[in-house]
């Protein structure tokens, strides 16, 4: 059984995290992600929730605190965007580093200077090598969705890592749509209780994030490694036990006419419904045209990626994030690397967009999807990285 | 025998408490600090001020436990009569 309710995207991720039963949240609020520690903390002055609330001074202090929590045994929940995920940086790496299934829901920002509070996915891109699980979302319902998938595969003790779900700024955080939710029993049977390897417990006294020097770093390194392998394989179990109990359907990626196209375009987050609907007028004038969105971003889904790009000439790879003096964009680069490894040489081009919430607009993907088109027949490309939108 | 990544417990957890007693933190020293038993009034304020519980009571005065004292000085320093000296290893 479920019901239809209006949600932002914030108060999806605050509706998910009660359902989902979490024992504590520590949180810092910061725009565009406010709403969701207000909202939770609502609930836990309304006494509708028996989590721990924990006021903290800083994102830092934040994530510290989901990780002592997290070490205890606790189901933790926390949310950030930007420079507060920026300033927590250093902590995510020692909650992965100490496996631990925090889940965090990131309401995707730029990053200073110069001060901005729109839209652009630098921040998680900043942090991408953090040894955290990555999902992007598009829409309201897979905020919700994925913010109770999160905690089954990060749980899983064959995984214990922690997820970020992000969904980009204003764009689904404000924006209020019907959500498909679950029964509170539904989640609750989904999920269960959180069980642990090891955990902080007086009776039991044990070390964590004790010194490790050369002899044994790189064997701790090497099979945290072998966890994000883990999430790999067990990915495809939790989307299919959450698709019996929702309806919904999720996969590695989201594939939109890609069996016949000649041209895609491959995208994270939000952006991905302006594509499909363009790439759909496409094909209503006979253009062959599809397009990828990753659902999973850490681990990659190289292997799914190639699968789904096996019949296609050309790509555009859309990245809302710069990565200074790199060849490519974070996503870009990625694809790339993807295809040469398998030695699948088509034509791939890098489009750098919507920094700093600059919207993308139905005729710039119309002209992307063109330059791919004649990539496909020509089998060239004229500009490896193009940006999008900015005023030349 | 060293474990391999395969048998190391997850997260460089050390299945068991008090492991730092185990480490010899000694080794780190430049200098000692030496107690003059005869100045040692017993006042226990080094045994308060070391970051290493490496200060051991006794009946009369106090003690260096030098398996894991690393030579900071700040018993030294925090000494009220003086009764300890800081002397190159
Ligand atoms: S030198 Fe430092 S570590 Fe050693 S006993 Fe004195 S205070 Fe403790
Ligand atoms: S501080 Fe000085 S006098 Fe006091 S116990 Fe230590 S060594 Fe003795």
């Amino acid at each position: 059984m479920s019901k239809i309710i209006g949600l932002s995207g914030n108060e999806a991720a605050a509706y998910a995290a009660k359902q989902s039963k979490v024992d504590v949240v520590a949180a810092y609020p910061i725009t565009p992600q406010t709403i969701i520690v207000e909202r939770f903390s609502e609930y836990v002055a309304n006494g509708e929730v028996e989590t721990e609330f924990i006021c903290v001074e800083s994102e830092h202090s934040a994530m510290s605190a989901c990780i002592g929590a997290s070490l205890a045994g606790a189901r933790v929940f926390t949310a950030t965007c930007s420079q507060g995920l920026a300033l927590m940086h250093e902590m995510l790496y020692i909650a992965s580093g100490l496996r631990l299934p925090i889940v965090m829901d990131v309401a995707n920002r730029a990053l200073s200077a110069p001060i901005n509070i729109h839209c652009d996915h630098s921040d998680m891109m900043g942090s991408r090598d953090c040894g955290w699980i990555q999902v992007f979302c598009e829409n309201v319902q897979e905020v919700y969705d994925w913010t109770i998938q999160a905690f089954k595969l990060s749980e899983d003790l064959d995984v214990l890592l922690p997820t970020a779900v992000n969904f980009d700024g204003f764009t689904i955080t404000h924006a209020m749509e019907d959500v498909n939710v679950l029964e509170d029993s539904d989640v609750e049977e989904f999920l269960s209780i959180r069980k642990t390897k090891y955990k902080l417990d007086p009776d039991e006294p044990m070390t964590f994030g004790a010194l490790t020097l050369p002899d044994y770093y790189f064997e701790v390194k090497r099979q945290q490694e072998e966890a994000m392998k883990k999430a790999y394989e067990k990915y495809v179990n939790v989307v299919k036990q959450y698709e019996a109990l929702s309806g919904r359907a999720y996969n590695y990626l989201h594939e939109f006419m890609l069996e016949d196209a000649e041209a895609a375009i491959i995208c994270l987050g939000s952006t991905a419904g302006l594509v499909r609907q363009v790439a759909k007028k496409l094909r209503n004038k006979g253009r062959r045209v599809g397009v990828l969105k990753p659902w999973l971003f850490r681990p990659f889904p190289s292997k799914e990626l190639l699968k789904a790009l096996e019949n296609v000439k050309s790509l555009a790879v859309l990245d809302r994030s710069l990565s200074f003096g790199a060849p490519f964009g974070p996503l870009c680069s990625d694809v790339i690397t993807t295809l040469f490894s398998e030695e699948k040489t088509i034509p791939v081009f890098n489009v750098i967009y919507g920094l700093g919430g600059r919207e993308i607009t139905p005729k710039e993907v119309e002209d992307i999807f063109n330059l791919a088109l004649k990539a496909a027949k020509t089998g060239k490309v004229e500009e490896k990285v193009k940006f999008v939108g900015v005023r030349e | 025998m060293k474990l391999t990544w395969k048998e190391v417990p997850i997260g460089g957890v050390i299945p068991k408490g008090g492991v730092a007693f185990e480490y010899k933190s000694g080794d780190w020293r430049t200098f000692k600090p030496v107690i003059d038993i005869n100045k040692c009034v017993n006042c226990l304020i080094c045994w308060i001020y070391c970051p290493d519980a490496s200060i051991i009571r006794l009946e009369r005065h106090v003690d260096v436990d030098y398996y894991h004292c690393k030579g900071c000085g700040i018993c030294a320093e925090e000494c009220p009569v003086k009764a300890i000296t800081m002397r190159e290893e």
